[in-house]
């Protein structure tokens, strides 16, 4: 099997790779990127726990290929915070002790960030339906519920305090 | 110093009790974070399973010479790389069965073979080429019809134990238990009511969104490193070598972190294939399970079938209580029905009990444990009856259960006597709840449950070395599964009186830590913690006496308080008190390093009890449920991180409500497993569930220095039946069949409108 180039930006960073046509995107990162974050739990986009997202928008890595990614601008849960600033939603799901065993955590958060960049008020059922493509199993998702609202009532208020 | 022998009195804790952030926070919300599946090494070969298509069937011949010839494929292995070295141990010729099946496949799913190759592809189409002669057997999955005379016998080795005289022919009922005390049959000529009722529960699986990972390298000469998720790799350790006739001390083991376990990660089921491909090509294999090979081939729990039959007097006296549970644990000995039978009745103090046990097999993969093994469906059975015959007699379900609830001084149905206990407690707070009042909406019903699990204490072995600058560095042996660092640093912290992030927890390998028992049984806060407070104990007798050597005064002289050595009076002579720092810092030319430890067989994990309330709504039209509100009460004896303790009772709520409602093995006609994948086994996801409200009740175990309980598991024991009175109470008509899906509600209700 021949490979595949692909050029694209991941994290912003501009990252080229050679991945077989059967390659998933997930694959790319985590076998060839040295990108674990992204976790495998199922590979047919039922546990989000491979979320990132591509141009944008909220995707399971598992259900994108590899050779899919040229062009585009894939973001991950190694992306989300800035040097040693952790975004508002990672500080606040340790605070509430949002996660246990830990593994459904990065897809969770790249989930809660899209869902708060589209809506910055959501309700608890917004959260709730915002977050239900994403399995945890440890957790009965309350304290995540928790932490997402705390987070988007955060960002607002010093959203607020800088405009 | 010796333990605190009364924990009942009220102790000031400086930091047990808060919640600080957990040590290993940052990495885990960062992505960094390595789990079984991240690791790598240089050489590193994929490794890949097959397994059989069929539910039972002889394995006349395997053919891998195809394979082995496929460019890329760099080892392959069978039953013939796996001779028996177990030396008669049963249990674990099993595990070796289990690993890899020898003369029959008895399950779909069991391995068959396992090749090593240079990526997935290739070790793909290598097991494409590998030919297997099967045999065909007619097969069995449920756990009645397993038991029937005539039913297809797995094992003609299955003689039942536990009933006289020993039957002559093989079945599939593996033993009976029986516990309890006094006469049921005199019992029951005493009561005014009796219902009897049957019951049954499909099996669920854990649903770990972690698939099983190692990572293997091991050498020709027999040296070998594992890296694993697991919840025990000393156990990992021990096992591997012995099924694979090595040496223990040359197989090092690394828990990774670990994506969730809930018991199923407490044994092996691709370490052995791995290590034995990695031997035999001599380069690292990596072997990561398919989410479909996790719920074909790793140890969901059993599928049950109970029946409850329980008197009472007409002034609501419970007057005998009986059980017969059957519970099937897949392809081997080993269900849980010895704990479900021994906890059924745990909740009650009752003068005439009695529970059978029947461990049956069945062609479905061999169980492991799942959160309280075998006590959810116990529960299940006998809290529903207990609901409907407070009904019956006219109470409210509450106070029938407070009137016969165990107490200090029960004679428990399993053979103890109970000490201290928090049952009560969490049916009398229930009842003051708000919860308890709130007003219910239309088609809503409400339900109660109780719930008990044993708790389990086990081998432990820590390390607590103090370096110079006056932190300290823990080992520990029990892999973190949901937060028990924090709560390790916690009770050093506490114990040392430094600051908690001074503490910093590790999980050791096997090679630089005594033996340690897995991560179950609720054990870890409990018996790690204890080891890790006894491992600070000896490490402060240590500092003492290096202060009292700078003083040049007697070592009793010299007392611990807050984080500084000090002399214990004025005639001990007059100095400023030392702090940990500063001894620590003189500790090469008072002796060398510090270091506490304690290693020991932990006793006296205190048995737990909860209490939930449940309000469920059922569509008449759809007969789906929503669960509207849930509660949960229980005690956790001391809580060291109340945040983690919260999360524990919340997740067992959860995984039941799931049990209750939507998950399920469902098997075809074929003995093929109908739904391996989590979008057609539904665990519950985000949008179905309310807020789970917990009430952490503080009952000590008098075992802990500072009362510490198991708390993990307790919390899935009372939902199902919780669940299913909420259920029963919406729709008018007793649910005794789980999952309560939308199809058996709806059937229900039809046979309901069909009586009326």
């Amino acid at each position: 099997m021949s490979g595949i180039h692909v050029r694209t930006k991941i994290n912003g960073d501009v990252v080229e790779y050679v991945c077989d046509a059967d390659e998933t995107l997930l694959d790319v990162l985590r076998n060839h990127l040295g990108l674990t974050g992204a976790k495998e739990g199922c590979s047919t986009g039922d546990c989000g726990a491979c979320s990132v997202t591509f141009d944008g928008r909220l995707t399971c890595s598992c259900l994108v290929l590899g050779a899919e990614a040229d062009g585009a601008e894939i973001g991950t849960i190694e992306g989300m915070a800035k040097g040693e600033q952790l975004h508002p939603l990672q500080r606040k799901f340790l605070e509430h002790a949002a996660l246990q065993c830990g593994i459904c955590t990065p897809g969770i958060l790249v989930a809660a960030k899209a869902l708060l960049e589209h809506n910055p008020k959501p309700t608890e059922t917004e959260v709730r339906f915002g977050l239900a493509g994403n399995l945890c199993r440890c957790t009965g998702y309350d304290k995540i519920v928790r932490a997402v609202l705390d987070t988007a009532e955060e960002m607002r208020h010093s959203s607020h305090r800088r405009a | 110093m010796p333990l605190d022998n009364t924990p009942q009195t009220k102790r000031n804790f400086s930091v047990v009790g808060t919640r600080p952030l957990r040590p290993d926070g940052i990495d885990k919300v960062t992505g960094r974070a390595r789990f079984g599946a991240d690791a790598t090494a240089p050489g590193m070969l994929v490794g890949r399973i097959l397994r059989s298509p069929h539910a039972h069937a002889r394995i006349r011949k395997i053919d891998v010479s195809k394979a082995e010839k496929l460019a890329g494929v760099k080892a392959v292995v069978t039953r013939e790389d796996f001779p028996d070295h177990t030396n008669g141990d049963g249990a674990l010729y099993d595990v070796l069965y289990n690993i890899m099946a020898r003369e029959k496949a008895l399950y779909e799913g069991h391995a068959v073979a396992a090749v090593a190759a240079v990526n997935a592809r290739v070790a793909r189409e290598a097991l494409k080429l590998i030919k297997i002669d099967y045999e065909i057997l007619p097969h069995v999955t449920d756990v009645d019809e397993a038991m029937k005379p005539g039913a297809p016998v797995l094992h003609s080795t299955i003689f039942t134990d536990g009933v006289e005289p020993k039957p002559k022919k093989p079945s599939n009922i593996v033993r009976r238990y029986e516990f309890g005390h006094g006469d049921v049959e005199a019992g029951f000529k005493k009561a005014d009511i009796i219902v009897k009722r049957s019951f049954k529960t499909e099996a669920t699986h854990q649903g770990y969104i972690e698939p099983h990972a190692c990572l293997a390298n091991a050498s020709p000469d027999g040296q070998a490193e594992l890296w694993v998720c697991t919840q025990g790799h000393f156990m990992v350790r021990d096992t591997c070598a012995r099924l694979l006739g090595w040496d223990i001390s040359k197989l090092r083991v690394t828990a990774s972190e670990i994506g969730g376990g809930f018991g199923g990660k407490t044994t092996v089921f691709i370490e052995p294939v791995a290590l034995a491909l990695s031997r035999k090509a001599n380069r690292p294999v990596k072997v990561v399970m398919t989410r479909e090979e996790v719920f074909k081939a790793s140890g969901p729990t059993a599928s049950t079938s109970v029946d409850v039959k329980i008197g009472v007097t007409k002034d609501g006296r419970i007057t005998a209580a009986d059980a017969t549970l059957r519970y099937q644990g897949g392809a081997f000995a080993g269900s849980p029905v010895e704990f479900g039978a021994m906890s059924a009745f745990a909740c009650y103090d009752l003068e005439h009990v009695r529970a059978i046990g029947y461990d049956v097999v069945a062609n479905r993969p061999k169980q492991a444990a799942y959160r309280a093994p075998g006590a959810p469906m116990a529960a299940f059975a006998v809290e529903s009856v207990i609901e409907e015959i407070a009904k019956k007699l006219g109470m409210a379900p509450i106070d029938f259960r407070i009137k016969n609830a165990a107490r200090e001084g029960t004679h428990a149905s399993y053979g103890p006597t109970y000490g201290p206990i928090g049952l009560l407690p969490t049916l009398e707070k229930a009842k003051q709840h708000p919860h308890f009042k709130a007003p219910l909406g239309p088609n809503q019903g409400r339900g109660m449950a109780c719930g008990f699990w044993f708790n389990f204490g086990g081998q432990t072995c820590v390390s607590l070395n103090l370096n110079n600058d006056g932190t300290a560095a823990l080992s520990v042996g029990t892999p973190d599964i949901g937060g028990s660092r924090a709560s390790m640093c916690l009770m050093a912290a506490e114990e040392l009186g430094i600051p908690y992030d001074k503490v910093r927890a590790i999980v050791a390998d096997t090679s630089s830590l005594g033996y340690n028992d897995v991560t179950d049984g609720s054990r870890t806060t409990f018996a790690t913690g204890m080891a890790t407070i006894l491992a600070a104990r000896d490490a402060i007798k240590k500092l003492t006496a290096r202060a009292a050597q700078i003083w040049g005064i007697p070592a009793e002289a010299v007392t611990w308080e807050k984080g500084h050595a000090k002399p214990a009076g004025s005639n001990a002579g007059n100095f400023p008190p030392m702090s940990l720092a500063e001894i620590a810092a003189q500790a090469g030319a008072t002796g060398g390093p510090i270091a506490g430890h304690h290693e020991y067989s932990a006793d006296g994990a205190g048995v737990s009890f909860a209490t939930h309330i449940c309000d469920a709504e059922v569509d008449p039209e759809t007969g789906a449920t929503k669960i509207v509100r849930y509660t949960v009460l229980q005690d956790a004896g001391k809580a060291v991180h109340p945040s983690y303790v919260e999360g524990q009772f919340q997740g067992g709520a959860v995984q039941g409500i799931g049990w209750a409602l939507n998950e399920e093995y469902i098997y075809g006609k074929d003995g093929r497993l109908q739904n391996a994948g989590f979008l057609d086994y539904r665990i519950p996801v985000c949008s179905d569930l309310p807020m789970i409200d917990t009430v952490i009740l503080e009952i000590p175990n008098p075992g802990h220095p500072y009362g510490v309980r198991g708390v993990g598991e307790t919390s899935i024991v009372p939902p199902l039946a919780a669940i299913a009175n909420a259920v029963s109470a919406a729709a008018g008509v007793r649910l005794t069949s789980l999952p309560m899906s939308p199809p058996k509600i709806l059937a229900a209700l039809d046979n309901r409108a069909a009586a009326e």
